[in-house]
């Protein structure tokens, strides 16, 4: 490494966390995201709007020549941060980072200027579990038209437009009308996934699938962990807030010695987890050694997000188990994470190859 | 104030009127610390210029590039990482330009004696006993895991003057003449066959009163001022990927394939991520330093340390099979630092065990982290309001 990561804050980055922070307080309420996941309407596209249109948070990453706000994924990481603190039903990963990345490689101007603005919505048609460099499911192509069953599509009933990899290693932009979109019953209530049917649906080539795809899952790998520390971040200080409050045998329950412990245990995986997702949003900003500490921090950030959320659930005990409280969003959350843009186990593989640890 | 350039220039003056190859180690340091460039933070006639402590990287980058001798900062640590900090904040006029000078330059180095037997993570209880004789106090009683002992001039020295008011107000704060005829040192010999640490014995040593440090009974409050830079000089350090434990253990994988097993290799990758987000960790805890914005991680990089260290040693003995089931060498001999690089596996695997207890047990410190990191409340207190002389024991 030539010179060491910025992990820190700016001041700047703050004001951004504070502005998304005010804006999720006022708009997105437990007890109403709770209410949503069962509606109609999974997506809060209301508080989409006022991220995306309102504080122009979905052009972050692209240029201001495009439209965009000429940010970096440091921004960005921050911006996910709160999403995850309020697990917040909104689109931004999978169209704000992860359909633009592929759209930067593909260099497709008038597309990634639409999702810059916020008010179209992208979808890449790669399922939710994918890893950076893992094989990808693609449909056929076949006269001019795009055949196949795409599953596990993430805020695909959200999107306005599906990239989606053709057997001919292209990547198409597939109207969503042009498709049929079929909600699946998900693990994670505030992030579902969708089954994509295309029965000769009409595509425009933008690009070769494999690098953009690539390109789109290491940047959505690398800020994945700033979500999943905004996840065991909100864990971590309301299970602290409430153990201060509950009392049993006449004492606050957060001052028996067990538990203190295992809040000090789950502190100590926070604060870590904040120097590997901040090490992930520089190095993808910069570009330098950005594959290892991506992976580094993909293969650390999953655990620590599953853990805090179980051990909410645990140390909350009768009302952590209720549907009523919110609790249970969050560890649905990090447990779809810990397999979202690969699991721990698959970047510590990806690992073993970067830093020479070969396997037997 | 003094400015990074003048402390360039002044560097330079130091440089030509003692040229490193031309002069005596000794008389060399000396020379810096009267310069005030020892520690730059510290007061001018003291060794300092009194100007921020983040300049002293533009004096140690001069030094080193012109090859000036430094003063082998961890063959003397607890002086001047402990004792130094304490006399400046506690020690008269007198005692700071007594004390300070030779305890940076390195001609006499410190010890500390504040564990004891009795007196472990509940280290206020302790019994080594101060009674005043005229100017004097006469001291008795045992301390432990005391290293340099046998190589200290002085030691930092609690020791209790008052028995009958609880435990944290009786104490008083001394520096302790270790070539005093009633001071004895014996090595304590540990798990790994060697013996870094001493016992030290006091029977009836006299210490002036002029070699108190602070008021008497306020001996618990000094004590805290050495204890938190002992947890500051922890924080502190910066690596490079692979620069700790990790770095062994990696080598002898990537050199030695026919030693690699599936389970192993799971094993060695977690803690490879492990040891690299906790670089990573320790490498943000120097920037908020440096920036200016200290934040409370500190207090959870020993914790990760002492747990990732004995996690990988003990998976590198494991690495090694057969040859896992030898030792280097069990001779009792007197290291004056600790070698976690010089010795083979099965010594880091035994050493790293008392990482998580020395200088606060990873349940103490999870403790404090708890209390002080996330307010929750404290342990309920019995030993509060009594006496220490009716306290358990």
């Amino acid at each position: 490494m030539s010179t060491q990561p910025d992990l820190l804050y700016s001041e700047e980055e703050e004001a951004l966390r504070a502005a998304v922070r005010d804006l999720l307080t006022d708009h997105c309420a437990p007890a109403d995201v709770i209410v949503r996941t069962e509606s109609d309407a999974p997506h809060d596209l209301a508080l989409w709007k006022s991220l995306a249109d309102g504080m122009g948070l979905a052009g972050l990453l692209v240029p201001e020549a495009q439209g965009g706000q000429g940010a970096t994924h440091r921004e960005v990481a921050v911006v996910l941060e709160e999403l995850g603190r309020a697990v917040a039903p909104v689109p931004y990963l999978t169209s704000a980072v992860v359909a633009t990345e592929a759209l930067l490689a593909c260099e497709d101007e008038e597309l990634l200027t639409r999702l810059a603005a916020g008010r179209t919505i992208g979808a890449l048609a790669v399922g939710l579990h994918t890893a950076p460099g893992a094989a990808l499911r693609t449909v056929r192509l076949d006269n001019g038209t795009l055949h196949g069953e795409l599953t596990g599509i993430a805020d695909a009933a959200a999107a306005d437009v599906l990239l989606v990899p053709a057997d001919d290693g292209g990547l198409y932009a597939v109207a969503a009308d042009a498709v049929t979109i079929t909600p699946q019953v998900s693990l994670d209530l505030t992030r579902p996934l969708a089954t994509i049917t295309l029965d000769g649906a009409e595509g425009r080539r933008i690009g070769t699938a494999e690098p953009a795809v690539r390109r789109a899952l290491r940047a959505a790998a690398g800020l994945l962990a700033s979500e999943q520390l905004g996840v065991a971040d909100w864990a971590l200080t309301e299970t602290v807030r409430y153990l201060k409050e509950r009392k049993q045998f006449n004492r606050p329950v957060g001052g028996f010695q067990a538990i203190k412990h295992r809040l000090a245990q789950l502190w100590l995986e926070v604060v870590n987890l904040r120097a590997a997702a901040r090490a992930a949003a520089d190095a993808l900003a910069s570009g330098e050694d950005t594959d290892v500490t991506v992976a580094v921090a993909q293969a650390y950030a999953a655990s620590v997000a599953v853990h805090a959320a179980e051990e909410a659930l645990q140390l909350h005990a009768g009302i952590g188990m209720t549907w009523e409280h919110p609790i249970h969003l969050y560890l649905k959350r990090a447990k779809a994470d810990s397999i979202a843009y690969g699991t721990a186990g698959a970047h510590r593989s990806a690992l073993a190859e970067l830093v020479d640890l070969q396997a037997p | 104030m003094t400015d990074a350039e003048e402390l360039q220039s002044r560097t330079r003056e130091l440089l030509a009127a003692h040229p490193p190859a031309g002069t005596d180690h000794l008389d060399f340091l000396r020379a810096r610390f009267d310069a005030g460039l020892a520690w730059v933070h510290y007061p001018e006639g003291l060794g300092g210029l009194g100007v921020p402590r983040a300049l002293q990287t533009v004096v140690d980058a001069e030094l080193e590039a012109a090859g000036a001798p430094d003063n082998d900062p961890r063959r003397i640590g607890i002086g001047l990482g402990m004792a130094a900090p304490t006399v400046l904040r506690y020690g008269t006029e007198e005692q700071k330009r007594r004390y300070l000078r030779p305890l940076w330059t390195g001609e006499e180095v410190w010890c500390q004696l504040f564990s004891e037997p009795g007196a472990g993570s509940d280290l206020a209880a302790l019994g080594t006993r101060a009674v005043r004789e005229g100017d004097d106090w006469v001291v008795n009683g045992q301390k432990v895991w005391t290293s340099s002992a046998h190589i200290a001039r002085w030691a930092i020295l609690i020791a209790r003057t008052d028995p009958d008011v609880p435990k944290h107000a009786g104490i008083t704060y001394f520096i302790c003449d270790m070539t005093d005829p009633g001071v004895e040192v014996r090595p304590l010999r540990q798990i790994t066959g060697e013996a870094e640490f001493n016992e030290v014995f006091l029977t009836d040593v006299r210490i002036p009163d002029s070699r108190r440090l602070g008021e008497v009974g306020d001996g618990w409050r000094v004590a805290q001022t050495t204890l938190n830079n002992e947890r500051v000089a922890i924080g502190g350090m910066r690596l490079p990927r692979e620069g700790g434990m990790i770095g062994p253990v990696s080598k002898t994988w990537r050199e030695r394939p026919e030693l690699r097993t599936h389970d192993l290799h799971q094993r060695l990758l977690k803690l490879w991520v492990e040891s690299e987000v906790s670089r990573l960790t320790a490498e943000r805890l120097r920037q908020q330093l440096v920036a200016g914005q200290p934040g409370p991680e500190g207090a959870g990089m020993k914790l990760a340390f002492a747990r990732l260290n004995q996690e990988i040693s003990g998976l590198e003995v494991e690495l090694r099979g057969e040859e896992g089931l030898l030792y280097d060498d069990w001779t009792m001999r007197r290291p004056e630092l600790v070698d976690f690089t010089g010795r083979d596996a099965g010594y880091r695997y035994l050493r790293s065990k008392g990482n998580s207890i020395e200088g606060g047990t990873s349940e103490v410190l999870l403790n404090i982290v708890a209390e002080r990191v996330l307010g929750l409340p404290a342990e309920p207190r019995t030993d509060k309001d009594v006496a220490w002389k009716d306290l358990a024991r």
